[in-house]
Order: structure tokens, then sequence, then C-alpha cells
């Protein structure tokens, strides 16, 4: 067994009740925002299929539910809020951050 | 008795090195093939400075010159600075960090023999029908038109190549973030392990995009797509987009680690601990982060706009705090110190104003409205020189001479060092120092030859004979290393008396498992704290145990083969040769063949037992 290794919990001493209280704490979260993100897919379909409003409205519109619903994706059933996910959330934004960048870059200076 | 240290025959050390999963062996492996690169780079270089040495000279036609000059760049930077710097990564940073290896050692492997196949195809293009001759930036105007099969070289072989370097960068993540020692913080790891740790992340975030602009100049170049031709509506300037995305970061990925190193060098030859460490941590973290908003730079001619040249000129001249921020806790590091003059000293010393006049020229290009004069001429030509050699080559010269005990358990001779040092630091003065001149007087870079009676030849001739200088002080070099070989006069943990980080508390060259127990760290420069203690060695943080060690492996090599073969048969199969599709399907099926045999047989590695572990102490064999 080296030291390198990371220990799973091994402690005897865990508290059965707060684990149990913990997780349906969780699962609650999760069904929250399950239904938001249908919610959310369903105003995204009704603004496309709405006639009222233009494409300048709508694109942008539905990328921002879309954004949102990653951000669900991300803290709610991936983990993200959980303590020790510092180092994957830093490499996750830089990496959204050098890709937006290169986005704005083209769309604006090449693109448009 | 330990069997760990028996003597080998030549086949016995080839085949281990053939399969070795063991960082410091890749590290070798990593510094023999890199100079080997180096040599050959630097070969061109000279082959360069002789045909411009006198003006209308024919010492080689137009086009072997464009061959000379972008295979000397691609060289330089993808197969002789990266692979160096990684070399001095492997051998050092698991070492400072108190692991026992890298997080993932069989990739570390898989990520060396990839380099090294890409290399050799890149080069291999030499004897099939010529180099590549579209720069090493390969612009796609000129890439596309290029005849022959030189540029699909380039892009296969850096294609593979790249694959090498970037799970190497994960590796070294990964082993930064999971593997640090007992009482090893973020903020108590050494400045090289910082460095390492920002240019991986760099590596992360850069190579992407070269791979997607290789993808894509490939299927314009073999399978007929119009991504860059803009006669079929594509848009050539996206390359240079996508290339500089990458470039700009790159040349932090190799100064970097440069810093790294001079990091080390100066406290330990100071006798004094890093002057500002915090403030070092933090310009580290912002040059790379500033690094990727700068890449415009290097296309401020082609028609941005002003708006847009300026936000990337403001973002280039920012770097220049964070570089300033460096250069002053270098300087204060040695104010008041005990200074001890050895080669890594001398290197370390040179570096900061061979340096500091590149990043000072860097400033005068990142000014867009001055940079189309500067724009395509010597003095830029002069300036990533003076960044490049002043900067990463000086390190490597330095790293090797300090880090050379600690890899191969010999000390370089101080004396020939010392030439080393001379020669080199004059000749490249001589070279680079006037060139910024010929650039202001009009000379353009990549042109082959210039005409009597331009003004060049004197300054030309100058330049020429400065390389001279550092082609006989690299030979100077090998002549140190050869000797020191031969002579073979092993030293002990800590030969330059002054070590301040854990690779200085074990011996040299290390036990393969590096640390017997792993080390508790109390401090920065943890080993100069426990000397400090009196203590001879550091305090170990578990009792002693059975120590879980990888298994070689010739799969990484079989991987890197398996694309080495298909690549020939991918650029063959456009000439409509009847055996390209076979021999490429072939390569594919030994590269998968070899993951698939990864993937399904187990491999556990092996226990080093404890009782080994304490024959090892009590008969003074150190593996």
């Amino acid at each position: 067994m080296t030291s390198n290794q990371q220990l799973s919990s091994g402690n005897p001493s865990v508290d059965i009740e707060y684990r149990r209280k913990k997780n349906a704490e969780e699962m609650r979260y999760q069904v929250v925002s399950f239904s938001l993100m249908i919610f959310l897919t369903l105003v995204a379909f009704a603004a496309v299929a709405m006639k009222g409003f233009t494409a300048w409205f709508t694109v942008p519109f539905i990328m921002l539910l879309a954004v949102v619903q990653v951000i669900f994706q991300l803290y709610y059933f991936m983990h993200m809020s959980h303590k020790g996910h510092e180092a994957p959330s830093l490499f996750l934004f830089s990496g959204l951050f050098v890709g937006l960048v290169t986005v704005l870059a083209f769309s604006t200076i090449i693109w448009w | 008795m330990s069997t760990y240290s028996q003597k080998k025959g030549f086949g016995a050390t080839l085949w281990d090195f053939l399969t070795t999963v063991d960082h410091k062996k890749i590290a070798i492996l990593y510094l023999i093939a890199g100079g080997f690169f180096f040599l050959v780079g630097g070969l061109e270089a000279i082959f360069i400075r002789i045909q411009l040495a006198v003006p209308n000279n024919d010492f080689v036609s137009a086009g072997l010159f464009n061959e000379i000059i972008t295979m000397h760049g691609t060289t330089m930077i993808f197969l002789a600075a990266m692979p160096l710097v990684f070399a001095f990564m492997n051998a050092v940073m698991p070492l400072q960090i108190g692991a026992r290896d890298v997080a993932f050692p069989f990739v570390n492997a898989l990520g060396f023999w990839l380099f090294f196949f890409g290399g050799v195809f890149l080069n291999l293009s030499w004897f099939l029908g010529g180099a590549p001759d579209a720069g090493w930036t390969s612009y796609a105007s000129l890439a596309i038109a290029s005849k022959g099969h030189g540029v699909d070289f380039y892009l296969l072989g850096l294609q593979i190549s790249g694959i090498g370097t970037l799970i190497g960068g994960i590796n070294f993540l990964v082993t930064i973030i999971n593997m640090r020692a007992p009482g090893m913080t973020y903020m108590r790891m050494p400045l090289f392990t910082w460095t390492t740790f920002v240019t991986s992340a760099l590596i992360l975030f850069a190579f992407p995009p070269l791979t997607v602009g290789l993808v894509l100049m490939m299927f314009d170049r073999l399978f007929g797509a119009n991504f860059f031709e803009v006669s079929m509506g594509g848009n050539t300037v996206i390359w240079e987009h996508l290339f500089w995305i990458f470039g700009h970061p790159e040349v932090y990925i190799l100064i970097l680690p440069a810093f790294g190193i001079f990091s080390e060098i100066f406290p330990i030859f100071s006798r004094k601990r890093l002057f500002g460490y915090s403030s070092m941590v933090f310009a580290t973290v912002l040059i790379g982060f500033l690094g990727f908003m700068v890449w415009a730079h290097h296309m401020f001619t082609t028609g941005l706009g002003p708006v847009a040249n300026a936000i990337f000129a403001v973002a280039t001249m920012a770097i220049g705090v964070p570089t300033g921020i460096k250069i002053f806790n270098w300087l204060l590091t040695m104010w008041g110190g005990s200074v001890k003059f050895t080669t890594p000293m001398h290197w370390a010393l040179a570096f900061i104003p061979s340096f500091l006049a590149g990043g000072v020229t860097g400033v005068m290009l990142a000014s867009a409205a001055a940079d189309y004069q500067y724009h395509d001429t010597y003095f830029v030509v002069a300036h990533f020189h003076y960044v490049i050699v002043g900067g990463v080559v000086f390190a490597v010269f330095a790293g090797t001479h300090l880090y050379w005990p600690k890899m191969f358990g010999t000390m370089l001779n101080e004396v020939l060092g010392k030439i080393t040092f001379w020669l080199f630091f004059i000749g490249f003065h001589l070279t680079f120092f006037i060139q910024h001149f010929l650039g202001l007087w009009g000379m353009p870079r990549r042109v082959f030859t210039y005409l009597p009676g331009q003004g060049l030849s004197a300054s030309n001739m100058v330049s020429s004979v400065g390389a001279a200088f550092m082609g006989v002080a690299v030979i100077v070099m090998l002549l140190n290393i050869i000797i020191t070989s031969v002579k073979n006069v092993k030293v002990g943990n800590d030969p330059w008396g002054d070590g301040r980080t854990l690779e200085w508390s074990i011996p040299s060259p290390p036990p393969f498992y590096n640390f017997k127990q792993l080390p508790l760290v109390r401090g920065l420069d943890a080993y100069w704290l426990e000397k400090m203690d009196g203590k001879k060695g550091m305090t170990p943080a578990e009792p002693l145990g059975d120590i879980h060690m990888p298994n070689s492996s010739f799969l990484p090599f079989m991987m890197s083969l398996g694309l080495f073969i298909a690549a020939f048969g991918a650029m063959y199969h456009v000439d409509k040769e009847p055996w390209a599709l076979p021999l490429m399907i072939f390569g594919l099926l030994v590269t998968f063949g070899s993951m698939f045999m990864r993937s399904v047989k187990d491999d556990h590695g092996f226990h080093i037992h404890k009782e080994d572990l304490i024959d090892d102490d009590e008969k003074g064999v150190k593996a």
C-alpha cells in the first residue's frame, strides 16, 4: 500500500444518520434541478415555436437557457458543488475561458 | 540481497530503455533525443549562416534554403527545446514533490515515444523527396501551394509528436495535483515544480488549437478540402489565428520551465532563499494567463483593424510586468547572498541581461504601429533568438550542468563548463546583436541571399562568425560529457553542497523507487530546513513498507511505431500508390492492437518488499 493512493473513507466512526440526511438533501436538489431543466427545455421549444419573436431574440435566449442547464448539470448531477473539486473546476473554467476568447476573436475580427 | 543493481550488457540496457516507464530513465531518453535534434537543428543553423556569410552566395540553392530555415525552426522548437525541457521536468519534478514516479508512468513512456517517432518522421523528409519549405509557421497560402510531400511530413510529424506532448502535460498536471509528499502544500512547491505545473496547463490548452489547425490543413492537402483555400471560399487567415493561439502560449511553455530552472539556481548558489517566493508564483501564473490573450501580435500586419491591434498591443505590453517582477526577484535573491560562481550560475547571470534585451525588443515589437516597420525583418529574428536562446537554451545548458549529477551520478567538469559558457555567450551576442541592426537597415528575414553594396555584407559576416563560436561551444560541451562519462567519478546526494529542495536529499542518481520512505515536508526549501536544523536528511513521513511499482512495457513503443507507419500510408495514398492504403491500415492495426492489449491484459505492477529495502541500507548499496 503506497501512501500515494488516496484512502477512501475507511473511517469506522462515520455518522450514518448524517450521511442519510445529506443524501436526502442531495436527492431533493437533484429532483428540483431535473424538473427545472425539463421546464427550461420546454421554454426553449416554446420560444422557437411561438410566432411573435425574431431570431435576434430567440437565438441568444435559448443559448442562455442552455448555459443555465449546463451549470445545473455540472453542479447538481456531476457533483461539482462538492468539496475536492477545486482543481477540476479551475481547469474547466480556464479551458472555457480560452475557448470563449477564441470564439470572441474569431467572430469579431475574422467573420464579422 | 537486492538484485536491482546488477550490471547489464548492452542489449539488456537497450531493452531496458525501450520498455522503461521510470520517469528518470524517460528523462534520459528525452535528453538524448532532444540533444540529438538540437545538434541537427544547430547544424541547419550553421548552414544558414554559411549561406548568408557573404553576398550572392551559392552554398545552398534558394529552395534548399527554404527547407533548411523551415526545419531549423521546427526542429529547434518542437524537437529540441520542448523535449529538453521535458527531460528536466521528468528528471526533477517528481523528486521535488517527493513522489516515487509520475501519476501515469505508462503514459509517460507513451508520450516520449510518440514525440520521438513524430520527430524521426519529420526529419526523414530530408531523404524522401525534400523537407517542408513553408516556414516553421507553415502559413496556409504557402503551405497549400508547396509541391511534393514536405509539408505533409510537417503536418503528420507534428501531429504525432503533439499527441505525445499533450499527454505528457496532462500527466505532469495530475502528478503535481495528486502526488505531493505529506506536508508539500502548493505554496511550498519549489519554483521549478510551479513552472512545470503552469507550463503543463498551457500545454493542455494550447495544443488542441494546433491539432485542429493541423487536421484542417491535412484535409486541405491530403483529401482536397478547402478550409484555407480563398478561391474556394476558405480563409487563409484562420490558419494564422489557430497557429498563433497555439504558438504564443508555446513560447511560454518553453520559457516558464527556463524561469523555473534559474529560480532554482539563484537560491542554491546565492545560498539564500528565493526572494519574493509568493510573488514569483503569482507572476508565473499571470504570465501563463496573459499568454493566451496576445497571439494576434504576431499578425499586426494582416489587417485586423486598429481596435484589435490596440487591444493585443496593450495585452502584450502587460506581460512585461510579471516578467519584470521575476527579474527583480532574481536580482534581489543574489543581493546580500554569498554567491558561488559555478557553471550553472554563470548561465543564470548571463541569462538576466540577455533575456532582458529580448524582452525590451519584445515591447518595441508590441507597439502595433512601429511593428509595421519591424515586421518580417531581421529585427524580429534577433528578438526571438534573444528570448529563446538567451532564455531557453541558456536554461537548458544551465540545467544540464546543474542536474547532470542528479541524473547520471557524475559531475561535469567545471573548467570545460565555463569554457563552453564563454564561447557560447560571446558567440550568441556576436551572432544576434548585429541582427537587430540588419533588420533596421532593411534586411528581410527568410531571404536566401543579398547583393553586395547594400551595406549588409560586413554585419552578416560578423553574425556568421558568432555562429561558429556557438558551434565550438557545443562541441566542447559534448567533449565534457564524454570525458565525465569515461572518468565516471560518482558523487553523493548533494554534490553542489547547497541543495535546498528534496531532490538533493536522495542519492545521485536516485534509486528507482526514489524515496524509501516518503519525506515529511516542513516548509519551503524542505531539505535546506532540515540541514539548518542540523539533521542529515529528511524526516520520514511513513514507516518503512512495501513499495508498489509499475511494470515495464514495450507497448508504448509499439503504439507509437504503429502511428509512424500509418503516417507513411496516409501520405503516399495521395500519389495513388497501391501499397499506401494497406500500409496505413497495418500501422493503425499495430497501434490499436497494442491499445487493445493494454486494455485487456491486467498489469498490476509489482512490490518491492520491505526486507529488500532494509538490505539495501545495511550493505550500503544505493541501487
